[in-house]
């Protein structure tokens, strides 16, 4: 049998959608399904003095309204990590309603759902609800939120503010380091909002069943599981064992679908209500407006440097905005996903970082990929080149020097940070080293002066990151605040036939698990990969599971998977040296077959499992079976890291920028499957050149979402992009099973301020040294000509 | 109101009475369930919703049904021949053209407009037909790829034959 691990297999998954069979949760029409289409707050603050339905209500094929009024007794949404003030105090955590009663909180609040026979009817009728609001003050931005006499979102938060937050050594300590060094390079900056835009937009379907009392959501997550706990625990108050959430096929997540949303809850709510099935998918003007954005940091940084260039001592103040509500996991993404990446590649002795968490009148902010290690990177990225240019060094030697050595984590050390992580393994010089020769970055020099000469600006950037992922260790995260465990859960159920049915907790939606996992199973059984099945996003056929994010899948769901796998072997073991009266130690386990060292006696692995399941010549006292699941909780995060560069040519006339090449070399650990890793990283690749050179959600002082459609809010397109040119190490994780890292958000973690700095780069003879992202032609040309 | 339409898709004969409103990619999931064409927006700008009809790629979430009376429409369903996949479809699978699968339809019946009036295009080429369909996860570099991959499959069997 062939080695399945480390191979490109072509994707198992592929089939069903190139030939359009794919079945999104939109796709799925129930018998007697009714249509729900919401009313949603036109203002981003405003006092609801009245919601009359009656027109709406007398609307043909409208089944029924409701408003705030009528789930005012069911919970909110809840946050499901919770991060204190400095203080010891509580972060400020207000009820987020399912449809909001007497205030609407951002542009899109839901105030009503009309429930109709068809779709059409539920849109015509929504404009027939008449809501009568008077719109007051609001406030957008995470800074400005914070300062007194600021619209206030929520009357119990004083100054917007969520929670304050530090990190690091102690604030006189960096004070001092930074005092007595012989160059500071200081930035301000913002990250700014970004949306997820995942191409499916969100869709939920809820069903009821009065014979079983049973209740099925059908929802485009990446986290069943999660979404069921929440729903029913902490929203509606159902038992948990009533309810089914199913989620297949997904169509791109990228954070924005971990979350728990209201209208999942609604919909599950209303199906009872009524006694049918109720669906809501959302209009991509509905997901511009509801689905929670990403990033929108402001920020001031300080970075101090001896007269050799290492770096002394870095500090950080962050206003980051959690929007009109807490959404899930926000509180964790500017805190314990940011602060503790501070620390880089580098040997930075004196790290503090302050960050002020906002409510402000837009929608929620929560994880997007990379979640908080994109704006750690930028951050730390963005100063290392600013600080060689103003150091009159090499950004790349600058980065050499400053780059923490070597260390495997199995015989050296894991290296602890100021920002409390223990990086458990990393070899920083080969990424960059690599990355610089594929580059050719002597040449590129050379090129570059001569094309100044010609008039044209070419630039050149880089950015060396970390990330910490396969989130994660459940104690460690309990101890930072989170609600829930981050384990994963697998199921190895082997068939009389020797046929592998697989139930995994983690969730693709884009990812290829179905190819992955069954390569590993493959792989560890020596089986053919058409033996194994993959079954995922069902919570009636999966035990129990915590779905996928911060690059968790295979680093954790794939640990437990292969804990599985080890129990079936190790019980097979107990069978089959039954069968060939053999003592378990005589026995090895290879290619699908169990064999008496030395001899040419075995059996196979479908003799083995028809045994398990027909145990007429059976070991005494062991079950009949061969079915195993299995739970993963991680020692440590994973941490893979990179080197991406970056090259762009500015035209002067214009202050177009041109993404020319982009190299990436990344060190996600072992690999299991070379095309699916390189997917991915093309993917994250493109999607944080997006955040550097076209995306942003813009509010204005209002608080209307200005950038609310594709025709406002620009994304890359094919002929802005060119082919991503990718490389990689290999540092294999110490502490996981198969030495994985963790590969799906990499990409959107490194690119941005490679592309930001190589336009600084270009830019440098024009004096300009800071610019705020996107990127756009104008905000170029105006530098250029100011 | 209603109004009657005949039209032919995948090779098959319809007649149904819709409302003069009816998207026609509304028609094609509800009516005809055919749910591989999918919506990704509201302002005809991601592509999701690409069609073939009379031969020529088109977003169907910017037609109305009755605009389709008497054409012959090809979806993401029926560009597979007797279970023999397109070479674009083949492609996507070479060349793993596809992560979530959900721009996927579009970007292949756009891409089988191209090779229709094009059947040997460049990567600059490639990537300016794709300008009006978004992917998500891909950043583009394998869709380009695989789209080269049956550019390559079908010029090959036109040398052959
Ligand atoms: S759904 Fe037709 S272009 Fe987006
Ligand atoms: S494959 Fe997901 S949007 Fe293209």
């Amino acid at each position: 049998m062939t080695k399945m691990i480390g191979k490109s297999v072509k994707r198992v998954e592929d089939k069903r959608f190139i030939t359009g069979k794919g079945q999104y949760t939109d796709d799925i029409i129930l018998p007697n399904m009714v249509y729900a289409h919401f009313v949603r707050s036109p203002y981003a603050h405003a006092k609801i003095l009245s919601v009359d339905t009656a027109e709406a209500l007398a609307h043909p094929g409208v089944i029924a309204v409701y408003t705030g009024a009528d789930v005012a007794e069911v919970n909110g949404v809840p946050c499901g990590w919770q991060v204190n003030f400095k203080s010891g105090e509580t972060m400020k955590e207000p009820k987020h309603p399912l449809l909001v009663v007497n205030k609407a909180r951002h542009a899109g609040d839901a105030v009503a759902v009309v429930i109709a026979e068809s779709k059409e009817a539920a849109r015509d009728a929504v404009d027939l609800v008449e809501v009568d609001y008077e719109e007051l003050d609001a406030v957008v931005d995470p800074k400005k939120a914070a300062e007194d006499g600021a619209p206030l979102v929520h009357e119990d938060a004083p100054n917007n503010i969520c929670f304050d937050w530090e990190l690091g050594n102690p604030k006189e300590e960096v004070d001092a380091a930074i005092a007595g060094s012989a160059h500071v390079t200081t930035l301000e900056f913002a990250n700014q909002r970004v949306i997820p835009n995942a191409i499916e937009p969100r869709s939920y379907i809820g069903d009821y069943d009065v014979a079983h009392d049973k209740y099925t959501l059908y929802t485009s997550t990446q986290n069943p599981h999660l979404i069921r706990l929440l729903l029913c625990a902490f929203v509606l108050g159902i038992p948990e064992h009533k309810v089914r959430v199913v989620s297949k096929d997904v169509g791109g997540g990228f954070g924005s679908k971990i979350f728990h949303y209201a209208e999942e809850a609604l919909v599950t709510w209303i199906a009872k209500e009524l006694g049918r099935p109720v669906k809501w998918t959302a209009d991509r003007s509905e997901a511009f407006l509801t689905d929670a954005h990403g990033r929108d940091h402001v920020t001031k940084a300080e970075m101090g440097f001896d007269e050799e260039g290492n770096i002394t001592g870095l500090r950080i103040k962050t206003y980051a905005a959690m929007g009109g509500y807490l959404s899930t996991f926000a509180p964790a993404v500017p805190t314990y996903l940011h602060g503790t990446l501070l620390q880089g590649l580098y040997t930075t002795p004196k790290i503090h970082v302050d960050v002020v968490a906002t409510f402000t009148h837009t929608c929620a902010v929560d994880a997007y990929r990379g979640a908080g290690r994109p704006e750690a990177t930028y951050l730390l990225e963005r100063m290392l080149d600013t600080a060689a240019l103003e150091m009159g060094m090499d950004p790349a030697e600058l980065r050499f020097k400053n780059f923490i050595p070597a260390f495997n984590g199995v015989d050296e050390e894991g290296y602890v940070t100021n920002v409390a992580l223990q990086y458990d393994s990393g070899n920083y010089h080969p990424v960059l080293q690599r990355a610089l020769e594929m580059v050719g970055y002597e040449d590129f020099r050379k090129e570059q002066a001569a094309a100044r000469e010609n008039g044209k600006l070419l630039g050149i950037g880089f950015s060396t990151y970390i990330e910490a992922c396969g989130i994660a260790p459940s104690a460690v995260v309990g101890a930072l605040g989170a609600r829930a465990g981050l384990f994963e859960v697998s199921q190895v159920r082997v068939q009389p036939t020797g046929m592998v049915s697989v139930y995994t907790g983690a969730h693709s939606h884009g990812q290829g698990h179905e190819t992955t996992f069954a390569q590993v199973v493959a792989d560890k059984f020596g089986i053919p990969l058409e033996h194994v099945d993959i079954v995922h996003g069902d919570s009636d056929s999966v035990a129990f599971g915590m779905g996928t994010y911060g690059s968790r899948s295979l680093a954790v769901g794939g640990s437990a998977l292969v804990k599985s796998i080890e129990k079936v072997i190790e019980k097979g073991t107990k069978i089959a040296a039954h069968v060939l009266e053999a003592a378990e130690d005589d026995l090895e386990f290879a290619d699908g077959k169990w064999t008496v060292k030395g001899t040419d006696k075995s059996i196979g692995f479908g003799d083995v499992s028809l045994t398990a399941y027909v145990p007429h010549n059976y070991p005494a006292g062991l079950e009949p079976g061969l079915d195993f699941s299995s739970f993963y909780d991680p020692t440590n995060f994973t941490y893979p890291f990179g080197a991406h560069i970056a090259i762009v040519e500015v035209d002067k006339d214009t202050g177009k920028v041109s993404l020319k090449r982009f190299i990436a070399v990344d060190d996600v650990g072992n690999v299991i499957n070379p095309m699916i890793v390189d997917g991915q990283i093309h993917g994250g690749v493109v999607q944080g050149v997006g955040q550097a050179m076209f995306e942003q959600a813009h509010y204005d002082e209002d608080g209307q979402l200005i950038t609310g459609s594709y025709m406002d809010y620009a994304m890359p397109r094919a002929d802005d992009i060119p082919m991503i040119e990718t490389d990689r190490t290999t540092t294999p994780c110490p502490h996981n099973p198969l030495g994985v890292k963790g590969a799906g958000e990499a990409g959107a973690i490194g690119s941005t301020p490679a592309v930001v700095n190589a336009v600084m780069d270009a830019l440098s003879p024009f004096g300009v040294k800071n610019l705020s992202m996107p990127l756009t032609s104008e905000s170029v040309w105006r530098a250029m000509n100011s | 109101m209603k109004k009657q339409i005949n039209l032919t898709v995948n090779g098959k004969a319809y007649s149904h009475e819709v409302e003069p409103r009816t998207l026609l990619v509304h028609y094609l999931r509800d009516t005809l369930r055919l749910t591989g064409t999918h919506v990704g927006c509201d302002t005809s700008s991601c592509g999701s919703c690409t069609i073939l009809m009379d031969g020529q790629a088109v977003k169907c979430c910017s037609l109305l049904a009755v605009q389709a009376d008497g054409a012959n429409i090809t979806t993401i369903e029926g560009l597979a021949e007797n279970g023999t996949l397109h070479p674009l479809q083949e492609g996507f699978r070479e060349e793993h053209g596809l992560q979530c699968g959900f721009c996927t339809p579009g970007m292949i019946m756009t891409a089988a407009d191209l090779l229709s009036n094009n059947a040997d295009p460049s990567e600059e080429e490639i990537r300016h037909a794709l300008e009006g369909n978004f992917c998500r996860c891909t950043g583009y570099h394998n869709i380009v790829k695989s789209i080269q991959y049956a550019a390559n499959k079908i010029n090959k069997k036109e040398v052959v034959s």
